[in-house]
């Protein structure tokens, strides 16, 4: 409340106290909001000394060297630490989606894009949304009791196995690949397009040759994505794809991935600190640091793109 | 230098059109052959038995999810009380507050990192951190929820960041024009404003934690429940958990109830979304 | 308004043939009229200038000789525009065909994000198939056409990006050159451009149009004195006088025009 001093002015002690009080609430406040954002870089860090740790303390058991390059997996049998049947198995599996899945998502992109009349877009898109969110269970299942059967029948294969999980794991990729790379094409102006156009190009010789290529690292930056969200998948590789960890490529036979071995294993009857349990952990920091790796090299993508583009 | 037929240019934009449309169509019909086959599969389990048994391993038709449904709905139920003040708070922060800069972009990239991370790895850390020592919340309700609650966390930052930046810099003017601190502007303007966007993203966090299966696996989430989950330290089991459980019993009896488990699963699913869009909608003819 | 009128036949040297002539022609975006019943002829080898306020409808008028209104939605047309005699509306006309003869160059320049080399040789290779040698050939002697060969001949595999402004515009140029066009479309190609890249520019029309007709559409009325042979002022997607350069400069017949000129309205 002011009031008017010997100059005739009005003095404002009167209301610094309070401003000061209000002052403080708005930095605790701030703070607070401060706190919760800095959750995820805490909850990144409680992961990494989660895996770390306990595969420090792991490789004191197992050495390194013997884990990376191992080719049996038997540890409750044989007391084996290889961990390549499964790394072989994640590039096999996730590497068969990726290439099944991003040129369809590509594709999908590209033709919703450049000739999708309206009507189309608006079936297929909330279609994709759909997918997107379908619990990966229900695709596991669908894979086991549907895909298997065929596969059998014309392939040979065996009750578990690794081609089903390929085929589902794609389809399940393609919603991402596809909204991904959308955006990535949108992101190029339309002169140029316009400019491929005026040579005398066809719609699609001015997408593919001009649009495209322009949106290259974008695009790029969506298969690591897409790559990196195959390598995570689990409960598909766990139904479907079976537990087997013989050190093989056939995908008509069964063999499961880094992921797909975790969420198999961690039963929870193993005793903390257990070489078993630590074992794990070696497993999840494997499977952490290959998708760190493609999730920053494709940030380092987008940002060139945005680079080009903004 | 020959001229190149104009055929064979236009030949490749109909190939390309045709074989897109294709796999559209195929899409579409494997999206529905998956809907169908499960329907079909589930038909004969799906009566009010279903929801209200106790789990079976050796008569499917005695088998059924009251537990698991009770573990769900209190595991989403505190995930979503975690996760979204903890994550529209961040999303407030990164976008009223954080000023541009190194620590800022940290945060960011934190927050894109952590959506980034495969779902098996955050059951590790639920493991690791709260099952286990020190904390020894043991395999518990709590426990899911504080792990789904870093799962989901990212996904309500971004949703809460997207729909902050779509309410009208006017609005925030005004308000500060007036004399309102920043947060009384936020608190009071801008989150009623992105109050539907708000909505959504709390519909998709809990989407995601309906569906998550294998952190919860890694948890330790039992697989024959007698007891439903009433305790929030008690052993628990969800839906999602439970269908793989029954996946695993031989038999098309029990191949029928875990198809009817994704039935409910995802009815559930259907029904928040379609809450999601209800609440939207009415929020946003308010304005 | 009796101001407009329908243009007299323009007075065009004699012994030139028409390559481009447009009947009646009317162009809607959706229900807005862009262009209405405009009938002209422009005269081969020549430089005609489409002048006008903005929005009068004159790079709608430029983009519909080579149908690059097709990729706007809710473009329609009525009438008829002719290139050596061919409706190029009738059904049956094939664009893409259509585009090789007639070449269009953008206000802003557009290079793709390729080399230099690989810019020009994009249309080629789009219509031919060359071998390396021909094609190094057509894309010296295109940038030669430009008057760009010399500034860019030891950076041909460098960025296109790299290059300024003028050179970028010249870039397009010699890419649109590349095709070996018999019209070249300019839709005000120096708005973005400093004038010494304008000049260069326009001295680089005077040696083109000894191979192609020219069409530019420029905003700028001393730009189309400078270089143009003829001359069409559109208002309001009519035409209103359509002549001799000097002759609706100098002694324009219709009051608007002359308001136009003088600078009454812009």
């Amino acid at each position: 409340m002011a009031e008017r001093g010997e100059g005739g002015g009005p003095v404002l002690s009167r209301a610094l106290p309070e401003r000061r009080r209000w002052a403080g609430a708005e930095g605790a406040i701030h703070a607070a909001l401060l706190l919760a954002a800095g959750v995820a870089v805490l909850a990144t860090v409680a992961i990494a000394s989660v895996l770390f740790g306990n595969s420090l303390s792991f490789f004191t058991a197992v050495s390194p060297w013997t884990f990376y390059s191992g080719s049996v997996w038997s540890p409750d049998i044989r007391g084996l630490f290889g961990v390549l049947p499964l790394l072989v198995g994640t590039l096999v599996i996730a590497g068969g989606a990726a290439l099944l899945g991003i040129p369809l998502g590509l594709g999908a992109a590209l033709y919703l894009r450049e000739y999708a009349p309206a009507w189309v877009r608006s079936i297929v898109k909330p279609v994709l949304e759909i997918l997107a969110g379908v619990p990966t269970i229900v695709f596991g299942f669908f894979a086991l009791v549907f895909v298997t059967p065929a596969l059998q029948d014309w392939f040979g294969a065996s009750y578990f196995n690794g081609l089903s999980a390929i085929l589902v794991i794609a389809f399940l990729i393609v919603p991402l690949v596809s909204s991904l790379s959308e955006d990535a094409l949108a992101a190029v102006p339309s002169d140029l397009r316009e400019g491929a156009l005026a040579l005398g190009a066809t719609r699609f010789e001015a997408s593919v040759r001009v649009v495209l290529p322009a949106a290259l690292s974008g695009i790029g930056a969506s298969c690591l994505l897409a790559f990196s969200r195959a390598v995570g998948e689990t409960m598909v590789v766990v139904i479907a794809a079976g537990v087997h960890t013989d050190l093989h490529a056939d995908v008509l036979r069964p063999m499961t991935t880094l992921a797909g071995f975790v969420a198999r294993r961690a039963t929870g009857d193993l005793p903390t600190g257990s070489t078993l349990y630590q074992s794990l952990f070696a497993v999840g920091l494997t499977l952490f640091l290959m998708t760190l790796a493609l999730n920053l090299v494709s940030d380092r993508l987008r940002a060139r793109f945005r680079e080009e583009y903004a | 230098m020959r001229p190149r037929s104009r055929q064979s240019r236009g030949v490749r934009e109909v190939l390309f059109r045709i074989g897109a449309i294709a796999c559209l169509v195929a899409a579409l019909g494997v999206l529905a052959v998956l809907l169908g086959s499960i329907l079909v599969t589930a038909a004969p389990m799906l009566r009010p038995e279903l929801v209200t048994n106790f789990p079976s391993t050796t008569n499917p038709w005695r088998a059924g999810y009251w537990p698991a449904i009770v573990g769900t709905l209190y595991v989403v139920a505190l995930t979503l009380l975690f996760a979204l003040p903890l994550g529209v708070a961040a999303g407030i922060y990164l976008e009223e507050y954080a000023p541009p800069g190194r620590l800022t972009r940290l945060l960011q990239a934190g927050v894109a990192n952590l959506a980034g991370v495969p779902s098996v790895v955050f059951g590790l850390l639920g493991l690791a951190l709260f099952v286990r020592p020190p904390l020894a919340l043991g395999p518990s309700v709590i426990a899911a929820a504080l792990t789904l609650t870093l799962l989901v966390f990212p996904y309500v930052v971004v949703t809460t960041q997207e729909s902050l930046r779509a309410v009208p810099r006017s609005l925030r003017e005004a308000s500060l024009a007036i004399g309102a601190t920043r947060w009384q502007t936020i608190r009071g303007q801008v989150v009623p404003a992105a109050a539907p966007g708000l909505l959504t993203g709390s519909i998709l966090a809990a989407s995601r934690a309906l569906g998550e299966t294998a952190p919860l696996i890694v948890l330790g989430s039992v697989v024959l429940l007698t007891i439903p989950p009433w305790d929030l330290s008690a052993p628990f089991v969800v839906l999602s958990v439970q269908i793989y459980a029954f996946i695993g019993l031989p038999g098309a009896g029990f191949q029928a109830v875990a198809a009817a488990g994704m039935v409910v699963l995802l009815g559930m699913l259907l029904l928040f979304n379609g809450l999601a869009i209800v609440a939207r909608n009415r929020l946003q003819r308010k304005r | 308004m009796d101001q407009i009128l329908e243009a007299p036949s323009p007075s065009i040297e004699a012994g030139s043939r028409t390559t481009i002539e447009s009947r009646s022609l009317s162009i809607w975006y959706g229900k807005k009229q862009a262009i209405e019943e405009v009938s002209l002829s422009i005269p081969r080898l020549r430089i005609t200038a489409v002048i006008g306020p903005s929005g009068c409808g004159k790079s709608t008028y430029l983009r519909a000789i080579n149908r690059m209104n097709d990729t706007i939605r809710g473009c329609r047309i009525a009438g008829q525009l002719l290139v050596d005699g061919e409706d190029i509306y009738a059904p049956g006309v094939d664009p893409v065909l259509l585009r090789r003869k007639v070449g269009l160059i953008f206000q802003k320049p557009n290079p793709f994000p390729k080399s230099i080399y690989d810019n020009v040789a994009f249309g080629v290779r789009l219509h031919y198939r060359a071998t390396r040698a021909e094609l190094d050939a057509v894309v010296e002697g295109a940038l030669r056409h430009a008057n760009l060969w010399v500034e860019v001949k030891d950076r041909l595999k460098e960025s296109a990006l790299g290059l300024s402004g003028g050179q970028q515009q010249r870039l397009c140029i010699a890419r649109a050159l590349a095709i070996d066009p018999e019209v070249l479309l300019m839709d005000e190609p120096c708005s973005a451009l400093d004038p010494i890249a304008t000049a260069k520019i326009e001295d680089l029309m005077f040696e083109l149009k000894r191979s192609m007709t020219i069409v530019i559409v420029t905003h700028n009325m001393q730009q189309a004195a400078r270089v143009a042979d003829n001359t069409a002022f559109l208002y309001l997607g009519k035409l209103v006088e359509y002549g001799a350069t000097r002759q609706l400069f100098e002694r324009p017949r219709n009051e608007l025009t002359e308001n136009y000129i003088t600078g009454r309205f812009g």
